[in-house]
């Protein structure tokens, strides 16, 4: 029963050296992950064209419509807040794509079975998922700067012949950076949901739901201190504080205040899906 | 070498891994048998550290598959699940396995031309078929050129060309003193592939021995013999012991079924007295007897003893 030898396969790795990959080994490993997908290519070209489209179109909205009819009280909110005004909506859709992409670098691991590639090459696991939000993280904080900085150029410039906003005014560098640090922690929260439930639709509804969905309901909720602090600590109406120019008379924290309950949000989420992670049969 | 001691896994309350103690040695391929369900592939999954076992542990050159550094330089895996991005190409999935365990790049290019998947580097893994799919499994087991390899069902999918790749793939691992531990339910490519056989039914160890002696357990054990003269070799081999049954009708009319002798044997004595031989083949499916013998037993007192004892009569040599 014995067969022909092979034809002598060589397996010997060629003067590898020695010694423990350390993390920056998987920092690249999580990159070439990252960006060896096309839904990393896609969603992001989603967040740009929604982000830079939509404040193009509603600069030009506004100033097709000034001092139109009815248009006094919405003229005088841009003014009180040009950078909300430019680039709020575009913020409130773009981030539905960061949030999307947050959760897919998690859990498509597991719907395609890669995660258990990933954990038979980082047995200790804590270091793949760290790796992973670092690598996320330094993309998009790069990128949603650019494309917000962008976005507030674009829009300011259509919008300059009614009201002239520059980086120098007070609190608008800080609202757009803001803007841009905003989108990046909201996509580590996401990232933290996504480790939590491992799957896609789920993670994504999960996500979804706090962004949009709670804070219309607490909008439905009636005044009084405790509705609005509840209101105010919701993780996306605290955290978008920071990208505001004005502190309104309502808000109940500051803007670095609001990013900051974003942030424990968010290091809430990711410490979770970091215990389970360990925790979990993969 | 792979120690397993008191390996014990539940999920709920089914028992898939009962207690299991057993020891891999380096330097032969040692099979890992059972039926679908013995819990083969938590066994493995257990060793690896994917799942954790509620009792018991499982070592790999007496350390946890947790505390290797870089663990693929270490020990090589092919799960019989799914693990690759279906929108990843080969070459991207091996490069960022290599990535992490400080691998160099063209390591990528080595283990693809090993495993003959050059030419589809970078295309997605997604439409790759099964035998592929198979291959580039076993390129990312061997990356790190480890001195252990865990292969779960390596040959599924696989077309015969490939099944003796494979075949041959570990042989020749275990011949350079490697440690290599491969699942299957099939009896007859474990009979031709390891050296020794680990069988477990049930989560429990059954057997742990060489292949041949499991083999040689069976009491079923036969060789087919065809000669163009059965009357002069027939008494030699019943003089030595062995039961001798012509087969009397269909096209194997004239070919005899040997028990109790191994082939090599047979052979010797054809040989001493000049009767040409024209076939001696030991009848594999004695194999898959003595397994559904082993694990008959383990069954026994279980809700599925009856479908072992309806799937035993389709295990005859016959079917071979």
């Amino acid at each position: 029963m014995t067969t022909a030898p092979a034809a002598a396969p060589d397996i010997r790795v060629p003067a590898v050296p020695a010694g423990r990959a350390g993390f920056g080994h998987l920092l690249l490993s999580e990159w070439t992950k990252l960006r060896s997908v096309r839904s990393t290519v896609w969603t992001l070209i989603a967040f740009v064209v929604v982000t830079v489209g939509l404040t193009v179109l509603i600069s030009l909205a506004i100033n097709g419509a000034w001092t139109g009819p009815r248009s006094a009280s919405r003229d005088a909110s841009v003014i009180a807040d040009p950078v909300g005004a430019v680039l709020g909506l575009s913020l409130a859709l773009g981030q539905l794509t960061i949030c999307v992409l947050g959760v897919m670098v998690i859990s498509t691991e597991y719907s395609t079975g890669v995660i258990r590639a990933s954990l038979l090459a980082v047995p200790r696991r804590l270091p793949m998922l760290a790796a992973k939000a670092v690598v996320f993280a330094v993309l998009i904080v790069i990128l949603a700067e650019i494309v917000v900085f962008g976005s507030f150029f674009v829009g300011s410039a259509i919008l300059h012949s009614h009201v002239h906003v520059a980086l120098s005014d007070p609190g608008v560098t800080r609202a757009v950076v803001g803007a841009g640090l905003y989108l990046t922690v909201l996509g580590l929260f996401a990232l933290g949901v996504g480790g939590l439930i491992r799957h896609t639709a789920g993670g994504v509804s999960a996500v979804i739901g706090i962004v949009l969905v709670l804070p219309i309901i607490g909008a439905l909720l009636p005044s009084g201190t405790v509705y609005d602090h509840i209101n105010a600590y919701l993780p996306t109406q605290a955290g978008q504080l920071v990208a505001h120019v004005h502190r309104s008379s309502g808000d109940l924290l500051g803007p670095w205040q609001g990013f900051g309950v974003l942030c424990l949000y968010t290091a809430v989420a990711l410490v979770a899906a970091g215990y389970l992670l360990r925790r979990r049969d993969a | 070498m792979i120690e397993a001691r008191d390996l014990t896994k539940r999920y709920g309350d089914k028992v898939a891994v009962d207690h299991l103690s057993f020891t891999v040695q380096p330097g032969r391929v040692t099979g890992f048998l059972g039926p679908n369900g013995a819990g083969k592939s938590t066994t493995m999954r257990l060793i690896l550290g994917l799942d954790r076992p509620q009792e018991g542990s499982a070592t790999i050159d007496g350390k946890r598959y947790a505390d290797l550094g870089n663990p693929l330089r270490t020990v090589g895996a092919l799960l019989e699940a799914k693990s690759v991005h279906t929108g990843r190409s080969a070459a991207n999935h091996l490069l960022f396995l290599a990535q992490s365990q400080g691998l160099p790049r063209s390591r990528v290019g080595e283990v693809l031309d090993l495993v003959g998947l050059r030419e589809v580097a970078g295309k997605r893994a997604g439409g790759f078929s099964l035998g592929m799919g198979q291959r580039l499994g076993i390129a990312a087991a061997l990356l790190g050129d480890p001195d252990v390899l865990l292969l779960d069902e390596p040959v599924n999918g696989l077309d015969p060309e490939g099944v003796l790749w494979v075949r041959n793939l570990m042989k020749h691992l275990a011949g350079q003193g490697r440690t290599i531990f491969v699942s299957s339910h099939l009896m007859n490519e474990m009979a031709v592939t390891a050296d020794h056989l680990i069988v477990i039914g049930r989560g429990k160890l059954i057997a742990d021995s060489a292949t041949q002696d499991v083999i040689a357990r069976s009491s079923g054990e036969s060789v087919r013999v065809k000669t163009p003269d059965p009357a002069r070799l027939a008494p030699l081999l019943t003089a030595e012991g062995a039961s001798v049954s012509p087969v009397a009708e269909g096209p194997d009319a004239g070919t005899l079924l040997v028990t109790g002798l191994p082939a090599a044997r047979i052979g010797e004595l054809a040989a001493s007295a000049s009767v040409v031989l024209h076939e001696l083949s030991p009848q594999l499916a004695t194999l898959e007897e003595a397994f559904m013998e082993l694990t008959a037993g383990s069954l026994e007192y279980g809700q599925h003893s009856a479908a072992t004892a309806a799937a035993v009569p389709a295990a005859t040599p016959g079917r071979v």
